[in-house]
């Protein structure tokens, strides 16, 4: 039996590996053109930052106190005053969807003002929801501030005043946190869905029987498939970095070596995962159904990326558990926004180190140079 | 093709290369394997023989190291197979493991490099296989560029590039065209006179022949071990052919039937082949077979007597089929019928013919033309230029009605795998019109002829392949049209299947349906009137058996013996006229 690794045999391997994915278009937009389209749609499409909310007023007071509301509302950041008008008017901006509500300030505002009982009006577009509630909850804070600051004393006094203060991410830029989130998305295309699919290729063109038969030993095939997709999704990681560090003035606040070293761990746990799925469904399309459904969906879903992982149901959490891009995002979000720590690094890295481990232990079992 | 050398016997065999011991493998309920021996010797071609699913490719790969059995032992070169020096093994897969991305010449440095040749014989190494193998001119191509005959063949350079001792080929045959073919086995045989041990697999009956040593293989069980000879001689005198004419058909048939002393007969044209139960010693005026019409016997014959003789029961489809009326128009016409895609041809002005109640073949390699033209004759693609009709309805114009007037049986199961038995039968006889008793009716008489009944409840896609092409044909035929159109319909069966397909086919003619039928089983031109020989998109020659074996005649005027000598020598004149023209 010949040794456990040859330098010859693991030279042949990469060469051809790197020549077909040089050679394969699909490989080069999966790794290189994707990891940019994602960074684009990430920073400038989907955007979860409110803004100022357009809205529409209805001063129907001409009192002192009335104009003075509808300045506050104007100097609001949260709202934009677009339109001004009467209710039927401004109703119709509503349903076109030009404004997102409608602030009436009623006739006798002025006079019930004076006897601290002014109140106002909110119409919004019940069929949105979330800007329904926020035009509501925010007119209304609006109105608060505005009496408080009048009358010098609170019109409710509050028990005690909160000051919200945004660390790290000061100005609370929702793509500073959704980048760390694209590379998680890009380093699973390229380990999970990637790996999974050439490799369940050499298994239906039957290359993979072929090379089986030579001297080549799996651990060696292994290796050879493994090493070029991780070049290959830390390529993808870097172009992601520096392209959302100039187009987006993302901050970078830890170190390079802290960032190559998630990456690397993360990579190993995807690409374990993508091997394993090819081993065990060895046709392209049940290992591109399978790695979309495990690997590729949970790390956008799963992951805290998107959906806030504290906020789900429980028992969504424990699922969360067993998904390795879990691991991944706390730990890419802090290199960038809050620098290194490796006390929260060092737990996580192991976590997907120990994912890696199993995944690549099921796939050596289940191979074994077995090809039924 | 060279001939097999004399065998020798057993007991001056040298020690084996690679040998297998009651070997038995199990996958889930299915017995691939059942306590099978056999071995490899240096010096010899092995033949590994038997249809589709008979176990052939579990027994390579267990040679191969690749699967493990359940039981016996394998060993090659004195090791068990699993842990056998894989330098000394050549294995070509049967879709040849080449990476189609890869070049000529990169796919053959991967497999040496994989396989550890010495980097001081790479040059030489390389230089021989690449004009053994004719591809000098090509090591820059990609592999996925090259033609099924020169891809089989970079296969067979990849799996030789570092000398192997023993030589497993998985159906190298298959697919390929008949020329490519030959000149394979000849390279093949050459290694094996060099002291390789050679393992070829095949499902053809006349590549059997040819080897030295042969392991004839039926759903995992050996039927025959031994010299091919062995197995032909003790069919000697029991193989005759004798004339009889169309009118004396059922007559004769239910003569020999009722003799009970007949194994399998055969319609050859006018003629009928038969195998006899024991050696003709003197006329038999009870069959009307005489020793004059005694002929050699072939390999098949040896493989239908193993398995117990044929069913030689008259077509129950057949009988109760309506007799197709008489019409003044041919039933299927093709008329210059081309298809091009992009500056590729897939076919290439075709033209025939075929009368009602005549089989005609459309023999060719994969790739030649064979399905595109079927599928322009089924209005499934439209023709880039020409005419075609299908029982008097022009495909332009009256497509719909064409079809409704044909049976179409495709080349890969086609049916829908997770319903039933039943429930294929009753979709296929709806959208083919057929509603309510006369469904039932159509659904009972399939069942009973094909004999589904035990398996009505079962999943189509678990049957054996043998009812599922039964089923297949069931559900063409099952609203009874004039014109069938069956797509390499004994592809891969086994010879009692392909027999009785052929029983059904031969006499639904008969009655007077048309057939239209592919095959790449060479012998089975035999059962068509005539035969349109397809190659690179065009049709190189048309006409009955006998003339195509008289127009592919040698300098002495003699006719080859064989449809696939014949269709050789037609593919070599039309390169060879191809070349010129260039």
């Amino acid at each position: 039996m010949s040794a456990l690794f040859s330098a010859r045999r693991l030279k042949a391997m990469l060469v051809k590996e790197g020549l077909q994915i040089l050679r394969d278009p699909s490989t080069i937009l999966i790794a290189f053109v994707l990891p940019v389209i994602l960074i684009l749609i990430f920073g400038y499409a989907l955007n979860l930052d409110t803004g100022r909310t357009r809205i529409g007023l209805a001063q129907q007071d001409g009192g002192e106190a009335a104009a003075s509301l509808a300045t506050a509302f104007r100097q609001s950041p949260w709202f934009a005053v677009v339109a001004v008008g009467d209710v039927p008017h401004l109703k119709d901006e509503l349903v076109a969807g030009r404004i997102r509500g409608i602030i009436v300030i009623p006739q006798d505002f002025s006079r019930r003002a004076a006897a601290h009982a002014g109140t106002i009006q909110a119409i919004t577009d019940g069929s949105l929801p979330n800007n329904a509630a926020f035009v509501a909850s925010y007119a209304d804070g609006v109105r608060q501030n505005w009496a408080l600051a009048r009358d010098g004393r609170a019109a409710v006094q509050p028990a005690l005043a909160l000051t919200l203060r945004y660390w790290f991410n000061p100005g609370s830029v929702s793509r500073y946190f959704l980048v760390p989130g694209a590379i998680a998305v890009v380093m699973t295309m390229i380990g999970s869905l990637l790996t999974a699919l050439v490799l369940a290729r050499e298994w239906e063109r039957g290359t993979m029987e072929a090379i089986l038969a030579t001297p080549l030993g799996m651990a060696e095939l292994v290796v050879t498939k493994v090493v070029p997709y991780y070049v290959l999704g830390l390529a993808a990681m870097t172009i992601c970095t520096v392209v959302s560090l100039i187009l987006f003035d993302v901050p970078f606040r830890g170190s390079v070596l802290a960032l190559l070293a998630i990456s690397s761990c993360y990579l190993f746990c995807a690409l374990g995962q993508g091997l394993m799925i090819s081993a065990l469904a060895r046709s392209q399309y049940v290992a591109s159904q399978i790695a979309l459904l495990a690997a590729f969906l949970p790390s956008l879903l799963l992951s805290g990326f998107i959906y806030e992982i504290s906020s789900a149901p429980l028992w969504v959490q424990w699922v969360t558990r067993i998904v390795p891009a879990r691991y991944l995002i706390p730990s890419l979000q802090t290199v960038f926004l809050a620098g290194d720590d490796w006390g929260l690094f060092l737990p996580d890295m192991a976590r997907m180190l120990l994912f890696g481990a199993v995944f690549f232990a099921i796939t050596l079992a289940k191979t074994k140079r077995r090809v039924a | 093709m060279s001939p097999p050398a004399a065998p020798l016997p057993a007991a001056q065999l040298p020690a084996p290369l690679a040998e297998a011991r009651a070997l038995v493998k199990r996958f889930g309920a299915v017995t691939a394997l059942d306590g099978v021996d056999m071995a490899i010797v240096p010096g010899e071609m092995t033949g590994l023989v038997g249809p589709d699913g008979a176990g052939k490719t579990t027994l390579i790969r267990i040679l191969a190291g690749l699967v493990a059995p359940d039981g016996g032992t394998a060993r090659v070169l004195g090791q068990p197979a699993v842990d056998a020096p894989r330098e000394k093994l050549g294995y070509m897969p049967q879709r040849f493991g080449l990476y189609e991305d890869l070049s000529v010449i990169e796919n053959l440095t991967l497999y040496a490099d994989l396989r550890a040749l010495p980097a001081a014989e790479r040059a030489d190494t390389f230089a021989r296989l690449l004009e053994f193998t004719d591809l000098a001119r090509f090591q820059g191509r990609l592999a996925g560029r090259l033609s099924g005959g020169m891809k089989q063949k970079l296969g067979l350079a990849c799996a030789l590039v570092s000398r192997p001792q023993v030589l497993l080929l998985d159906e190298p045959g298959v697919g390929v065209d008949p020329v490519s073919r030959h000149e394979l086995w000849d390279m093949v045989r050459a290694l094996a006179g060099e002291g390789v041990g050679v393992l070829w697999s095949t499902a053809y009956l006349d590549e059997a022949e040819r080897c030295d040593r042969v392991y004839l293989l039926s759903e995992g069980r050996l039927l025959h071990a031994g010299p091919p000879q062995e197995l032909m001689g003790r069919m000697e005198g029991r193989v005759a052919q004798i004339a009889v004419p169309a009118s004396a058909r059922r007559e004769t048939m239910r003569r020999l039937r009722a003799s009970g002393a007949v194994m399998d007969a055969v319609r050859h044209g006018d003629a009928l082949r038969l195998l006899l139960a024991r050696p003709l010693a003197a006329a038999d005026p009870a069959l009307g077979v005489a020793p004059a019409d005694l002929i050699a016997p072939r390999f098949e014959d040896g493989f239908i007597d193993a398995l117990g003789g044929a069913d030689l029961a008259e077509s129950a489809l057949a009988a109760q089929y309506r007799t197709i009326p008489e019409s003044a128009l041919p039933a299927i016409e093709a008329k210059g019928l081309t298809k091009r895609y992009g500056a590729f041809s897939a076919a290439t002005d075709i033209r025939f013919s075929v009368p009602r109640g005549s089989i005609f073949g459309l023999l060719g390699p994969n790739g030649a033309g064979k399905s595109t033209t079927f599928k322009m004759l089924c209005g499934l693609i439209t023709a880039t230029e020409g005419a075609g009709s299908v029982a008097g309805h022009d495909l332009r114009r009256a497509r719909a009605d064409a079809r409704q007037s044909l049976g179409y049986m495709a080349q890969k199961f086609s049916l829908y795998g997770d319903l039933s038995v039943r429930q294929n039968l009753a979709f296929f006889a709806g959208i083919y019109g057929l509603a309510g008793a006369r469904a039932r009716e159509a659904i009972d008489h399939v069942s009973e002829i094909f004999r589904l009944g035990p398996l009505m409840d079962m999943n189509a896609g678990t049957l054996p392949l043998g009812f599922r092409q039964r089923l297949s044909l069931g559900c063409a035929v099952m609203h009874q049209p004039p014109v069938l159109f069956l797509d390499e319909p004994t592809s891969g069966v086994d010879p009692l299947v392909r027999r009785e397909f052929w029983n059904h086919i031969t006499a639904l003619v008969d009655k007077g349906v048309t057939v239209l039928v592919t095959t790449h089983f060479m012998d089975e031109a035999e059962y068509c009137d005539r035969i349109a020989l397809i190659y690179r998109s065009q049709q190189i020659a048309t006409g009955t058996p006998d003339e195509l074996r008289a127009a592919a005649a040698g300098p002495d005027g003699r006719p080859v013996a064989t449809m696939e000598d014949a269709f050789a020598a037609l593919i070599r004149a039309a390169d060879l006229h191809r070349e010129q023209a260039a």
